[in-house]
């Protein structure tokens, strides 16, 4: 049985289809990239699956249970943790605190939430900024932020939507590092993502929307050989390069 | 909010517990009936306020209508006594009892509404509630409840002779409600109201129930207003829906709260200290030119201090402090860059 399991989901907005008959599986430890040009409905479908939007037709189980219909919060308790492309830390709340509203999901002790918040302030790398207005960090830190706080939920999946948008390329490989670094415990993957070199080599299996309609599911490796998603998406000369990049790290 | 910096806010407890300690003996200092009636008042309006910050503060949610579950309490304690000819006691539970399902019922509906709409429905449901109580034959609708003369003492919590048990009484309600919030404060509720509070949808993805959490932060704040409620009417002899369910004891509520600072323990302590001398006695000197000299300072007091920081007095503290501190470190802070949205 797979972790998630997304059937034959569809959501429209009045006679926009932004999701039609997509399908897929997220097996429990994998790392799962959901990509496509903008305007694929990746944030739809993100938006589906935590609860945030009421699909119009299939349905989404997550560890065998049906989630279609769960609001957002519920969906959290089960271990569905999401992240948002436009960041939602808690401004006038320090970053510790920050932290600690995700611990208190499983931990209602507060010795014990503290001590969970601590442990996540590490991963993330936030202990410089632990004390500082989390309005006031910057970009790549609120979007680490936002991380450390969904992890601090102790998730089973955790779904993150463009975490990697907008940093700078060594913000971009320590968040890479990170991910993988939690992989490694246990944690399962959703990752929307337009930084292909952050979720290409690190991804198990690649899904491919656009205009709503899921075009490829697969490696990596014959994501970027699929003509159809080089049409849609990549570009010719980018395919290349991502081909060139793999036939390195194999030959490494 | 913060339980790993607690030793700066030391010094701060020490400085209030040592005021609480002062606080019982003001009556034997003051002995002079206005000065204890003030203080009666700055503790009992401390204390409305502070329930009302519970929902209005910390969770965000700008409610218009706590008079309503003030004068539930109040009708509370004066059906009990003058009705059924009872001591008080009972009639203050049922009365907050029933406040508190009361505010669960209409807030339900109210609470898909967000922001100013919220603000809006609440005002509404005070005038219902005050013409339903001007009506209602059972509680002698606009007569009101007048109090038969009872035996003193606290088995009714009535004195005639006295303000000082009034102010004892006071004392221990401003106690409760200010522990009451202290705790939530500091435990896991109090997060989860403030998370609500910043961002809603943060805080759902999380795993936070926001309405479930803003039910019973209305609840609790429903609760700790009706027994305010009965305070007062103990302490007046009479109720009647004017005097306790119209918009200006709302404001009264609201603005107390805004002027200290919403979302901060001595907020309601603070704006209380501020306005209800100020109100009482500008009343007892300038009542005589037909009244509404005190509501006029009370509305430029508000004005000056929430257009200069609209977290209110505690907010100016906090202004002044970090002002103070930002000039010993000034250096260290040069180099350092701020962080874009």
């Amino acid at each position: 049985m797979a972790l998630l399991e997304v059937h034959n989901v569809t959501k429209k907005f009045g006679s926009l289809i932004a999701n039609h008959d997509v399908s897929f599986n997220i097996e429990e430890g994998q790392i799962v990239g959901l990509i496509g040009p903008n305007g694929a409905g990746k944030t739809t479908m993100f938006n589906c699956v935590s609860g945030l939007y009421r699909v119009n037709e299939g349905k989404v189980l997550f560890n065998g249970i049906d989630i279609t219909e769960f609001p957002p919060y519920r969906v959290a308790k089960l271990g569905a943790v999401r992240t948002f492309q436009i960041v939602h830390p808690l401004k006038d709340m320090t970053v510790f605190d920050n932290i600690l509203m995700g611990a208190y999901l499983r931990e209602p002790n507060n010795q014990k939430a503290i001590e969970i918040a601590e442990n996540c302030i590490k991963i993330g790398y936030l202990s410089e900024v632990k004390n500082k207005r989390a309005g006031d960090i910057t970009i790549g830190l609120k979007k680490r932020l936002e991380l450390a706080r969904a992890l601090a939920t102790g998730p089973k999946l955790l779904m993150l939507d463009e975490s990697m948008a907008g940093l700078t390329s060594t913000e971009v490989k320590e968040s890479v590092e990170l991910v993988k670094n939690l992989r490694d415990t246990g944690i399962t993957f959703l990752i929307v993502e337009h930084v292909m070199e952050a979720i290409m080599p690190i991804a198990d299996k690649v899904v491919v929307l656009d205009g709503g309609i899921k075009i490829a599911e697969g490696k990596p490796e014959e994501i970027i050989k699929n003509e159809q998603v080089i049409e849609a998406y990549f570009g010719k000369k980018y395919s290349k390069k991502l081909q060139a990049a793999k036939g390195v790290e194999k030959s490494v | 909010m913060n339980i790993i910096k607690f030793k700066k806010k030391d010094v701060y407890w020490y400085l209030f517990i040592i005021f609480l300690v002062l606080i019982p003996l003001v009556p034997f200092i003051a002995n002079n009936s206005f000065i204890q009636h003030v203080f009666i008042l700055i503790l009992l309006f401390a204390s409305m306020s502070q329930s009302w910050n519970i929902l209005g503060g910390y969770a965000g949610q700008v409610s218009f209508g706590h008079s309503v579950f003030f004068g539930i309490g109040a009708y509370g304690a004066g059906m009990a006594v003058v009705k059924y000819g009872m001591v008080p006691w009972p009639g203050v539970l049922i009365g907050a009892f029933i406040a508190s399902i009361v505010a669960v019922i209409i807030s339900y509906p109210c609470f898909k509404l967000k922001g100013h709409y919220f603000a809006i429905a609440t005002f509404a449901i005070v005038e219902i509630f005050n013409r339903l109580f001007m009506v209602w034959y059972w509680v002698e609708g606009a007569l009101g409840l007048d109090y038969p003369l009872v035996e003193v003492g606290w088995k009714n919590f009535m004195w005639y002779d006295t303000k000082i048990p009034y102010y004892y009484g006071a004392l221990i309600l401003f106690i409760v409600i200010f522990g009451v919030v202290r705790w939530i404060e500091k435990n896991r509720f109090g997060y989860y109201l403030v998370a609500v509070r910043e961002d809603q949808e943060a805080a759902e993805s999380i795993g936070i129930n926001s309405t479930m959490v803003k039910l019973t932060a209305m609840a609790i704040s429903a609760f700790l207003a009706a027994l305010c409620g009965a305070f007062f009417v103990q302490y007046n002899f009479r109720v009647d829906p004017p005097m306790v369910m119209s918009l200006s004891m709302s404001m009264t509520f609201v603005l107390i709260t805004i002027l200290g600072g919403a979302g901060t323990i001595l907020g309601p302590l603070m704006g209380a200290l501020i306005l209800i001398p100020l109100q009482e006695y500008s009343r007892a000197l300038w009542g005589g030119f037909g009244g509404g000299i005190d509501l006029i300072i009370f509305g430029i007091i508000i004005v000056v201090v929430v257009v200069r920081q609209p977290r209110g007095i505690m907010g100016m503290i906090s202004d002044i402090k970090k002002y103070s501190q930002s000039n010993k470190k000034i250096n260290f802070n040069i180099g350092k860059d701020k962080g874009g949205e």
